[in-house]
C-alpha cells in the first residue's frame, strides 16, 4: 500500500472545502491538508506543507495567472495542479490545467480524475530517478552506422536481417540516448565516435 | 492575452523575446511607456496583427481565430515574415557561421571538418527552405490577398520547420556533448547560447507559418470560391 497522498484545497468557500475535504476523507488515502482561502501566501508556504496535489480555484490566480503557475510547480515540481471550476473561468487560464475538477460532478468522478492524476504524479519520478545505461548496445551501433550511411529504416531491416519494427525501436532508443534526432545530426555522431570505417 | 492599451514595454518585460519582433514592424527602440496601440501608430503598423504576433511569441495554447482574419488587417504578414528571413540568413545565420569557422580552427582538424560541414549543410537547406517561400508561398497569398484567383498548390512551409528545428538542437548536443573540448571554451559556449537562441525564435516563426499563415490562405482561398 503506498503512502496516503496529500491534498491542498485552496478555495474561498468554506462550504466547498468542507465538502470536498469529506468527499477525500471518505475515500480513504488522501490526507487533506488545512485549506487555504486565498492564494497569495501559496508559493511561500508550499515547501513547508508539502502537498502532492494542489486543488486549487483558478480565479484566486493574480493577473498573471501563468506565471503565477510556473511559480508554484517550480517550488514543488513533483506536485499536480488541478483547477476546481464552479464559476466562469477564462478558457485561456483553464487551458493551463491538465485536470480540472467540476463541483457539479458526482463524487465518483471526482475521485476518478485524482487517481489518474495520483497514477502520473507517482510514475514520472520513478522514471527520472533511474539511472539508464547511455552506451548504445552492439545491435544500436549496427543501426547507427546504416542510418549514417543514409539507408532507410526498410533497407536496415533486410540488411540486419530484423523486422522494420525492431529498426524503428533501436532509432528510438539511439535519439533517446543521444539526444539527436536528424540524419545528419546521427552521421556527425558516428563520425565522431570512429565508428564509421 | 496582450492587448492594445498595454504598454510596450509591459509587454516585452512578460516576453523578451517579443524585442525580436520590434524590427521586423520596423518599430524602434525607445518607446518609453507609450501603450502598444499609440507605438504601432506612429510606426503605421496594423496593431491587431502586431499583437497577434506577439500573442503567439508568448501563449502556448493561442490560436488566432478564423473568424478575426475578416477585420483583421493582414497587410503585414508577408513582410514581417520576409523581415523573418532576413534575419534568420543575413544576421544569425552568418553570425553563428563565424563562431563556428573560428573555434573549428582550434579543433583536431577532422572534428573541425566534421562540424563546418553540418553547419554548411544545415544553412543550405534551410536557405532553400525560406527560398521556396519566398517564391511560391508569399506571392500566393498576395495575390489572394488582393482577390486574385490562384491555383491551389500545395504549401511548402508546413513539413521541413520541424527538421530544421530538429538539426539545430542536434547542433548544441554535438557542440557541447560530443566534440572534444578546445581551445575556445568561453566561445563554444556562446555559440551553444547562440544557437539555442535562434532555435527558439525559429520554433516561434515555425508557430506563425502554422497557426497564421497556413489558416490564413486557407480562409482567403475558401473566400475566392
Amino acid at each position: 500500500m503506498k503512502s496516503a497522498v496529500s491534498v491542498l484545497i485552496v478555495e474561498p468557500s468554506d462550504i466547498i472545502c468542507r465538502g470536498l475535504r469529506a468527499i477525500l476523507e471518505d475515500a480513504g488515502n488522501y490526507n487533506v491538508l488545512a485549506p487555504m482561502h486565498e492564494a497569495t501566501m501559496l508559493a511561500e508556504r508550499l515547501p513547508a506543507i508539502s502537498p502532492d496535489i494542489l486543488i486549487l480555484n483558478p480565479t484566486l490566480l493574480s493577473s498573471t495567472p501563468k506565471q503565477q503557475l510556473a511559480s508554484l510547480s517550480q517550488m514543488r515540481p513533483s506536485m499536480a495542479i488541478l483547477a476546481l471550476v464552479y464559476q466562469y473561468v477564462e478558457s485561456n487560464v483553464i487551458s493551463l490545467f491538465s485536470h480540472i475538477v467540476d463541483i457539479r460532478q458526482s463524487s465518483s468522478e471526482l475521485l476518478t480524475t485524482l487517481v489518474d492524476v495520483v497514477a502520473e504524479t507517482r510514475n514520472e519520478p520513478e522514471k527520472n530517478d533511474t539511472i539508464e545505461n547511455y552506451e548504445l548496445s552492439d545491435r544500436e551501433t549496427d543501426v547507427l552506422v546504416l542510418v549514417a550511411k543514409g539507408l532507410s529504416s526498410k533497407e536496415i531491416a533486410d540488411r540486419l536481417s530484423i523486422s522494420i519494427h525492431t529498426v524503428n525501436s533501436h532509432r528510438k532508443n539511439i535519439t533517446h540516448k543521444t539526444g539527436i534526432k536528424s540524419v545528419a545530426g546521427l552521421a556527425v555522431y558516428a563520425m565522431i565516435h570512429n565508428l564509421m570505417e | 492575452m496582450f492587448t492594445q492599451r498595454m504598454k510596450l514595454a509591459d509587454v516585452i518585460a512578460a516576453n523578451h523575446n517579443i524585442i525580436l519582433v520590434l524590427p521586423r514592424f520596423g518599430i524602434p527602440l525607445g518607446f518609453g511607456e507609450k501603450s502598444v496601440k499609440e507605438v504601432c501608430g506612429m510606426a503605421g503598423v496594423p496593431v491587431e496583427f502586431m499583437l497577434m504576433i506577439c500573442n503567439l511569441y508568448t501563449f502556448d495554447d493561442y490560436i488566432p481565430d478564423v473568424e478575426t482574419f475578416a477585420s483583421v488587417d493582414m497587410s503585414r504578414l508577408v513582410p514581417y515574415l520576409t523581415a523573418s528571413h532576413h534575419y534568420y540568413t543575413h544576421e544569425r545565420l552568418p553570425h553563428i557561421g563565424k563562431h563556428i569557422k573560428h573555434i573549428a580552427t582550434g579543433m583536431e582538424p577532422k572534428y573541425g571538418q566534421i562540424l563546418k560541414q553540418f553547419y554548411d549543410d544545415f544553412r543550405k537547406e534551410i536557405n532553400n527552405h525560406f527560398l521556396c517561400e519566398e517564391r511560391y508561398d508569399f506571392p500566393k497569398l498576395q495575390a489572394l490577398q488582393k482577390g486574385d484567383m490562384v491555383r491551389s498548390t500545395k504549401s511548402h512551409s508546413e513539413k521541413s520547420h520541424g527538421l530544421l528545428v530538429d538539426k539545430l538542437n542536434d547542433l548544441t548536443q554535438i557542440v557541447y556533448k560530443y566534440l572534444p573540448g578546445n581551445g575556445l571554451p568561453e566561445e563554444t559556449m556562446e555559440l551553444v547560447f547562440d544557437i539555442l537562441q535562434l532555435s527558439s525564435d525559429i520554433q516561434k516563426h515555425a508557430l506563425v507559418e502554422e497557426k497564421i499563415l497556413i489558416p490564413y490562405m486557407e480562409w482567403l482561398e475558401r473566400r475566392e470560391r
